[in-house]
């Protein structure tokens, strides 16, 4: 059968009113608009490629070598390095040590971030009140981890503050070494990070509470939710995200944490108090091994990046 | 967009590639330290000038500007762990400072990276009279330090505290230290006889605390250059400091005490007796004016009559392998070390001088200062750390090994053993 129907017209081509002025030609005038982008990018590329990317790839080259900066001409020594780290039995307690110290941390802060955020959201308080609270319990952020350490090696010394007060209240009878006995110092540490941190928690937290849909805490209470089952259905699934990304963020900041440990204990007492961060400072500027410390900072890169990429993970799913 | 938009990002974008190209490049100029008018501009890398009182090593180097026309000096100062930090980058990426403040601690591993000059040689080719210097710290017959000024650690004692105990003099053996000890401890609650810094952060509490005792009684924990940590000596003061440890009259929290917190405590009148360096004397008058103390000798193992070692620490000087103004350097060590600077540099510092004839002013004036003078000559510096290779972590390991045994985990035998094999490893 011969089609009746008629081809189809040709799309016709976008008709362009007679241009007086010639096409442009790929000349300078286009060469420079074609770079402009670059040049307003290249201070920041120019910076991340001398500050991170090169220091990322010597540390990278420096802990495949027998030793560097110490040695003059370094050999290749291939995985030489990360055999030793992977095996010295003080990288294991620093391991522990760091994933116990980074996992309490980041749990009591959420906890008390939390709390705290929800005492600062709930209207009981009169907003002097508030205002009077915030300032008091964000004060803990706004100290230097220097201070920090002098201000708690004063409070938690033994003839201290706080032995003090226990003593009074009748809650110890003998002076407590907590930084001094292997027994205490790790606890110690982690409750000074917890005490210095919290505040990051708070304040983001808060932010979110605040921007929390009053009508859904109105339909919760229609449908005869109690309080408990209002934070558990209504609160927490409305905060989970900001939660999520922080405490991300805040398992890679802790699991760097070195100021705090340097300054309180130095990794002691014996090293029960050793962190990857300080097991890796040690190696370079005690005993120069600065091939093994670079290995050792690769281990601790690639930890991170996994954490890391959770995040980013986690970010593009929000997006 | 207009045209003039477009054309101020476009002189943006320029000028921030522009900018960075510029700041790249700037990265890898050098700078021999010499301008155009041939004014020789030396760096002196150090952390004496935050210890020493405000302007006064400035002084100093406009004095020996004024005499040395030509030559100017720049001071890098910082703490003492960032200028190791600053040493050690700057010798691996051929940028050290042409003169540069050194620890004897240092020196070993520094001559391993060939970064410090041999002022053996800078000496002879100048015809230094070598004479008048107090002591050189050589590696491999090589002059790589000279320490400028030396700061000894005699034992302070607090006399109020020690009469109260019924002890009409500080000890000068073992037995009256121990005995001393015992009864300041039994004073008041808050008082122990003594006070041992183990800090890991910054280990010389092995140094200055614990080899002190075995120096202090003609010991030693080397031989033939290598460790010796399981000879009598050593073995007779660790277990003296166990000793000390058991009958509970050390200061609380030792095994993260600092040098800082040991002198606090004793300023503060919670220890009786102290093992310190002279330069705190002037911080504790400052912060307890009414603190009554002495200084005497580290006391030595009973029956005792040979000289007693007494230790210390320098501040050295050395002069980088890089440095392409060695001849203007050694000028200013050679300035430092002249009996009259060498003499206000140690007047300045509370410390001794490196120059023999020189004679700090504060040794008439100060009776303290005269008696720590008067041990000094009666004795021999001892510090078997310098020179040693990575000797802080060598203090660092014995130090860890020492806390095991002081919380009870191994005994005295077990920690020298273990910190013998542990040093042998980087000889």
């Amino acid at each position: 059968m011969k089609s009746t129907l008629k081809d189809p017209e040709p799309l016709l081509e976008t008709q362009w009113p007679a241009d007086p002025v010639k096409p442009r030609k790929a000349g300078w005038g286009g060469l420079k608009r074609r770079l402009a982008p670059y040049g307003f990018v290249s201070p920041t590329v120019i910076l991340m490629f001398v500050l991170m990317l090169v220091p990322i790839v010597m540390v990278i080259g420096y802990s495949f070598m027998n030793n560097v900066i110490m040695t003059k001409h370094p050999k290749f020594v291939g995985l030489d390095n990360y055999v030793t780290i992977l095996t010295d039995s003080v990288f294991h307690t620093a391991l522990a040590n760091t994933l116990a110290f980074t996992f309490a941390s980041v749990a009591a802060h959420i906890v008390l971030g939390l709390l705290f955020a929800m005492l600062l959201n709930s209207p009981l308080l009169g907003t002097r009140f508030k205002a009077l609270f915030r300032a008091v319990y964000v004060l803990p952020w706004l100290f230097t981890v220097a201070i920090i350490a002098v201000l708690w090696r004063l409070l938690l010394d033994p003839n201290g503050v706080i032995n003090f007060l226990l003593m009074n209240a009748g809650i110890i009878d003998s002076k407590i070494e907590w930084l001094s006995s292997p027994g205490t110092a790790l606890f110690a540490v982690t409750f000074i990070n917890i005490w210095a941190g919290y505040p990051f928690y708070m304040v983001s937290i808060l932010a979110g509470l605040q921007g929390i849909p009053k009508d859904l805490y109105e339909a919760a209470t229609v449908d005869g939710a109690n309080n408990f089952q209002r934070f558990l259905h209504v609160t927490l699934p409305q905060l989970k995200p900001i939660i999520i990304s922080m405490a991300m963020l805040d398992l890679i900041w802790t699991s760097q944490q070195f100021a705090l440990i340097w300054m309180t204990t130095g990794g002691g007492p014996i090293n029960v108090t050793e962190m990857l961060s300080t097991y890796t400072y040690k190696l370079a500027f005690s005993q120069y091994q600065f091939s093994l410390a670079s290995a050792a900072a690769v281990v601790i890169l690639l930890l991170s990046m996994i954490l890391a990429f959770f995040y980013i993970r986690h970010q593009k799913a929000r997006d | 967009m207009g045209n003039d938009a477009l054309s101020r990002r476009n002189v943006l974008g320029y000028f921030g590639m522009a900018a960075a190209v510029a700041m790249t490049a700037s990265c890898g100029t050098a700078n021999a330290g010499k301008s155009a008018d041939g004014t020789v501009t030396l760096e002196f890398a150090q952390w004496w000038e935050p210890e020493l009182p405000k302007g006064s090593l400035r002084t100093l180097m406009d004095t020996f500007e004024a005499k040395n026309p030509g030559i100017k000096v720049k001071l890098l100062s910082g703490p003492y762990a960032s200028t190791k930090e600053q040493v050690i980058a700057g010798a691996a990426a051929g940028t050290m400072s042409d003169v540069v403040g050194l620890d004897g601690a240092w020196i070993n591993d520094f001559s391993k990276q060939g970064s410090l000059a041999d002022l053996s040689a800078l000496m002879k080719e100048s015809k230094y009279d070598q004479s008048q210097l107090a002591s050189q710290v050589k590696i491999d017959g090589t002059t790589l330090m000279i320490p400028a000024v030396n700061f000894v650690y005699p034992m302070f004692t607090n006399d109020d505290l020690l009469a109260k105990a019924g002890v009409s003099k500080p000890p000068s053996t073992r037995s009256e230290f121990t005995a001393a000890a015992v009864a300041i401890s039994k004073v008041d609650s808050n008082v122990k006889g003594w006070v041992l810094p183990l800090s890991q952060e910054a280990p010389n509490g092995i140094q200055n605390d614990v080899m002190s005792w075995v120096w202090a009684s003609g010991g030693s924990m080397l031989k033939d250059g290598k460790p010796d940590l399981t000879n009598d000596a050593v073995h007779s003061a660790v277990n003296f400091v166990q000793d000390l440890w058991d009958k509970k009259v050390v200061s609380p929290g030792a095994l993260t005490m600092k040098e800082q917190d040991k002198v606090e405590e004793f300023t503060n009148a919670r220890v009786g007796m102290m093992i310190d360096s002279l330069a705190h004397i002037k911080l504790i008058r400052e912060n307890n004016p009414k603190l009554k103390f002495s200084i005497s000798a580290v006391p030595a193992v009973d029956g005792f009559t040979g000289k007693r070692g007494i230790p210390y620490a320098a501040w050295g000087i050395g002069i980088a392998d890089n440095s392409p103004n060695k001849a203007e350097a050694w000028k200013l060590v050679d300035f430092l070390m002249s009996e009259e600077t060498n003499a206000k540099l140690s007047s300045l510092s509370n410390s001794f001088p490196g120059n023999t004839k020189a004679v700090p002013d504060f040794v008439d004036s100060d009776a303290l200062f005269k008696k720590a003078f008067e041990i000094y000559k009666g004795g021999y510096p001892a510090n078997e750390f310098v020179g040693l290779p990575v000797a802080e972590q060598l203090m660092r390991s014995f130090d860890e090994e020492l806390q095991k045994t002081l919380s009870g985990q191994q005994n005295v035998d077990k920690l020298l053993a273990n910190a013998q094999a542990t040093w042998m490893k980087s000889f």
